[in-house]
């Protein structure tokens, strides 16, 4: 009997998802050894037309890494939908729209605007800005086009499982492979993650105090961390009691607070505002000069408890007045 | 994306949707056919009806037959509020054999057609209600209401008339009850009265015996100069905790003899006495009144030179043979445990200075009604004569009505009372001094037992009635006879002149307004404010001394204004209500409590020092947070901030609540 065939696919992310499959380290062995990969542009040469060639649901498992914006993504993501058995979003981009959702928060023309004509080091005195086609000596080059969104993959095209992490933590992506391989799945739609916040695993739970009495949050380098004390109770703002355990608080053991990127556990559909609410009700602060004083201490709320998540969330993307959100 | 349809308990709902036309106060808005017709279509739905009014016995039967006849296991009733009728549909649902939580309203009366002007809006809203309701209630679970044990114990705060009375009849029931007073001695406003009407009883005659019985009563602990501090728990489970001034003078030992205040190194009275409303001065250490209850002096720690400066030559220490002073009190806090409070604050009058064209506080002959009740009683600054600030006794004396009170400026109630006072206090100037007395009133209010006959009693004693607000009282004379008097200019509207009488002394009939402090106190117990100020009573006819707070009810004047014997009926109706609620021995709760998934918690601690109630600790051995049941009153803090949604509510879950949201944005 033939291996199971797999595919590693990337859309707009940074390679750090495919970095993690290297850190399986002597693990990738066993993992190559059991399953085929035929489509994986990172490591391996097949292309786009292999992939057409192949049977519809040929691939037992594709993951796919990165959120969607660009035509070429849609299609791609598309095409893998039809030729995979199953699909699995890989790492928080996928999952929920990661840091390129953060996007979202401009639309499209001035994200193009600052890029091509605006940044300190861009010299583009005729305005250029790629075209989707253009013609040239010996034919037509085409480019992709860009969404007026960005989105997670489950807004694009249907998703079996999640596996979270910027990037995901080795260990989760272990254990997904043994799922695969044995056929033990959990639901559909499930984030294969343990489905209990970070506090759960944080070696520094004990030395948080019940009452944080927050007045104003501190950014890792305005103080001198204390190793050993709870991150929230020395003012660092740290998303671990609304974020998703299974990375071992890695972070946390890097002495520096939780950013976010497991995202929220199953019961909780927004996690930025879960979070925010959480930590906001902690705060002592019942004057408004010293509710301003507390919020001015986050100088970018959103890209703080959003900064995962933008598109995954309730928010989606910010209200533009073109309407085109596209969602 | 959370729109499921199947049950919480995996069987297949079958809902009941019952719209009420209310008579018209619903059908006269909603299209009360249209939103059945559209209820029968939502998913789910087996039966959709309309009835006349759905709380009648025929209303509820018709539920409780469709649940037997068409196997229903969900029921929605769009009508009125819940707060009037949930308990009425839950129990219908019970009767068929369904589990009253398996029940929602939708409110379709207070929230649609008492707030709609326009009919087709109306009934789109009253639609997209219905469709949450029907939503909803699929993901309702089986819930049993449980009993809690109450505290037989009752706190009574405010010891005038009001809390004398509510403190007397629950301690004769044979309950436990702590009567807390802020001042140093129990009694109120009525201890400051001569007279009351209509029968003209010596007001201290009738209340000193009540006073006496409540210093003696076994069953009542009596604590003055005290003020609550906090107030936790619930309905049958109150904890209080009091803050009990030092007085510097041990109660116990302390005879009332007054060798003390006689010795005092002060030979005359430096600080303006509350009791006679300044109209004469105390010593440091001072009896309040001649019947204050407890009988025992007290300090006043600012006047006194050992408390304020710590050098005195302490002449009543060595006046006290029963060495009952002592400098040495502490503020003391006491924590106890009750069932129920009685709030018997009481009120304070209107600030006569806020009308300076009345001219109190300019002219000294200018009085208020209170000042007027001191100067008249035996026991007063004067023992009784009336003799005015300036030493002369009036001939012509003028009351005015209304001072504060139906006006717009100030208060636009009616304080109820001042119309009988002023005839009261008429008919003792003209018994005692035989003055002459003009009475200056808007309408005269004379609608209780007794009180019209009054009234026509004093109209022939000679008194002359003025109707007519009045402009000004000036000094200023215009004729010789009006020299060295105060006049006072009034459009008297019955003849329709405008009018200058001139008389020695001016009353101001002031109104009754609520404490300063009640918007403090209000928050204390966790209870609502009329926008005057006084304390809100649960339903203005059916529940007319509870308050949205189960288990604290009202007496007195802090829920409006009112004369004696109203104050004392509704200490009386509030005594019974705090009786039947301790005296039942338990509670039964609404079963709304959180909880925590032990599974999911990630212990993270952030509900715990949010919880109002304290209901929540750590689970040191798992490492999780959990709800005690019986502390929690489900206000739904904890969930609301936790951030793995561990912590849940019920009738109040994500599931139920997305639910309902997604059946209303599916139908805007």
């Amino acid at each position: 009997m033939s291996k199971p065939k797999a595919g590693f696919y990337w859309c707009a992310s940074c390679g750090g998802c495919e970095e993690s499959v290297v850190d399986l380290a002597e693990d990738l062995i066993a993992v190559v050894t059991a399953i085929d990969f035929v489509f994986f542009p990172c490591a391996m040469d097949f292309k786009r037309e292999d992939v057409e060639a192949m049977k519809d649901g040929e691939i037992a498992v594709c993951f796919i890494n990165g959120a969607v914006r660009s035509s070429e993504q849609f299609e791609m993501v598309e095409l893998l939908r039809k030729k995979s058995q199953l699909i699995i979003a890989y790492g928080s981009c996928a999952h929920m729209g990661g840091i390129p959702g953060l996007a979202n928060l401009y639309d499209l023309e001035s994200i193009l605007k600052r890029v091509y004509t605006e940044t300190e080091s861009t010299d583009n005195p005729s305005g250029t800005r790629p075209l989707p086609q253009t013609t040239v000596p010996g034919g037509k080059l085409t480019l992709p086009t860009l969404d007026e969104s960005v989105k997670s993959l489950d807004q694009v095209i249907p998703v079996d499982y999640y596996i979270p992490g910027c990037p995901p933590p080795t260990p989760l992506l272990k254990a997904a492979v043994e799922a695969v391989l044995s056929g033990k799945l959990p639901p559909k739609g499930t984030v294969l993650a343990p489905d209990i916040a970070l506090c759960k695993e944080c070696p520094r739970i004990d030395s948080k105090p019940e009452d944080l009495a927050i007045k104003a949050f501190k950014r890792p380098h305005e103080i001198d961390i204390d190793p050993e004390k709870c991150l929230l109770a020395q003012g660092l703002l740290c998303l671990g009691p609304g974020t998703r355990s299974g990375c071992g608080a890695a972070c946390i053991k890097g002495n520096m607070p939780c950013t976010g990127c497991l995202g929220p556990v199953s019961r909780v559909h927004d996690h930025g505002g879960a979070t925010m609410a959480a930590l906001a009700s902690l705060l002592e602060a019942t004057e408004e000069d010293q509710i301003v004083s507390a919020i001015e201490s986050v100088p970018d709320p959103v890209g703080t408890f959003y900064r995962y998540g933008v598109p995954g969330s309730l928010l989606f993307r910010k209200h533009t007045t073109s309407g085109n959100g596209g969602h | 994306m959370f729109m499921e349809n199947k049950a919480s308990d995996g069987e297949q709902p079958r809902v009941g949707v019952y719209v009420c036309y209310c008579g018209m106060n619903i059908a006269s808005k909603v299209d009360v056919e249209a939103l059945r017709q559209f209820a029968e279509k939502l998913p789910n739905v087996v039966v959709s009806r309309t009835y006349k009014f759905m709380c009648s016995d025929p209303g509820q039967e018709l539920i409780a037959q469709d649940i037997k006849e068409q196997k229903l296991n969900r029921i929605v009733v769009a009508s009125c509020s819940p707060l009037l009728h949930d308990a009425t549909f839950r129990k219908a649902c019970a009767k068929a054999g369904l589990n009253p939580f398996y029940f929602t309203m939708a409110n379709i009366r207070e929230q649609v057609s008492w707030v709609t002007a326009n009919s087709a809006a109306a009934t789109k809203k009253a639609k997209a209600l219905v469709a949450a309701a029907v939503a909803r209630v699929a993901m309702h679970e089986a819930l049993e209401k449980k009993r809690v044990p109450v505290h037989a114990d009752v706190m009574v705060v405010g010891a005038g008339i009001s809390g004398i009375h509510a403190a007397l009849l629950l301690a004769n029931a044979g309950k436990k009850v702590y009567l807390v007073e802020r001042e140093p001695s129990i009694g109120g406003h009525m201890g400051q009265l001569d007279k009351t009407f209509p029968t003209l009883d010596c007001s201290a005659c009738i209340l000193t015996p009540k006073m006496s019985e409540v210093k003696n009563h076994p069953n009542i602990t009596l604590w003055t100069l005290s003020d609550v501090q906090e107030v936790s728990g619930f309905s049958g489970n109150f904890k209080v905790k009091v803050k009990r001034n030092p007085r510097f003078v041990k109660l116990e030992l302390c005879v009332a003899c007054g060798q003390c205040v006689e010795a005092c190194v002060f030979k005359e009275g430096r600080v303006p006495d509350e009791y006679n409303i300044g109209l004469s001065k105390h010593k440091p250490i001072y009896m309040p009144f001649p019947q204050a209850t407890p009988a025992s002096v007290l300090i006043d720690p600012n006047a006194c030179l050992k408390l304020s400066r710590g050098k005195c030559a302490s002449k009543c220490v060595e006046a006290c043979d029963r060495a009952a002073i002592d400098f040495e009190q502490k503020v003391e806090y006491s924590e106890v445990e009750v069932g129920a409070i009685i709030l018997a604050t009481g009120y304070q009058l209107f600030d006569a200075t806020k009308m300076p064209e009345y001219g109190y506080g300019k002219y000294p002959n200018v009085y208020t009604m209170i000042e007027l009740e001191r100067l008249v009683n035996a026991a007063g600054p004067t023992q009784g004569e009336i003799v005015m600030r300036d030493g002369r006794k009036p001939k012509r004396v003028g009351i005015i009505h209304c001072v504060g009170s139906r006006d717009k400026r100030h208060h636009p109630y009616c304080s109820g009372v001042c119309c009988m006072v002023s005839l009261k206090m008429a008919h003792l100037m003209r018994e005692r001094i035989d003055a002459e007395v003009f009475n200056f009133y808007i309408d005269m209010r004379t609608t209780l037992k007794g009180y019209e006959e009054f009234y026509d009693r004093v109209l022939h004693d000679g008194v002359n009635f003025v109707r007519g607000r009045v402009a000004e009282v000036t000094d200023w004379a215009m004729t010789p006879g009006e020299e060295g008097k105060l006049v006072i200019r009034v459009e008297d509207t019955l003849i329709g002149v405008v009018r200058r009488i001139p008389v020695d002394m001016v009353v101001l009939a002031t109104a009754m307004e609520a404490h300063d402090d009640a918007d403090d106190v209000r928050r204390k117990f966790n209870i609502s404010c009329s926008k005057e100020g006084w304390f809100l009573e649960r339903h203005p006819k059916l529940a007319p001394v509870s308050t949205f707070s189960d288990g604290i009810f009202l007496a007195g004047v802090c829920q409006g204004p009112k004369d004696i014997p109203e104050s004392v009926a509704q200490a009386g109706a509030a005594a019974a209500e705090a009786l039947s609620l301790v005296d039942k021995g338990f509670v039964e709760i609404e079963p709304n409590s959180a909880w925590i998934d032990a599974d999911t918690c990630s212990g993270c601690k952030t509900c715990i020092p949010l919880c109002p109630y304290h209901a929540i600790s750590r689970d040191e051995q798992k490492k999780v947070a959990v709800v005690n049941e019986a502390l929690c009153k489900g206000c739904g803090t904890c969930v609301g901030a936790c951030p793995s949604g561990s912590a849940q509510q019920k009738l109040f879950t994500d599931q139920q609540l997305h639910q309902e949201i997604e059946g209303v944005l599916n139908y805007v």
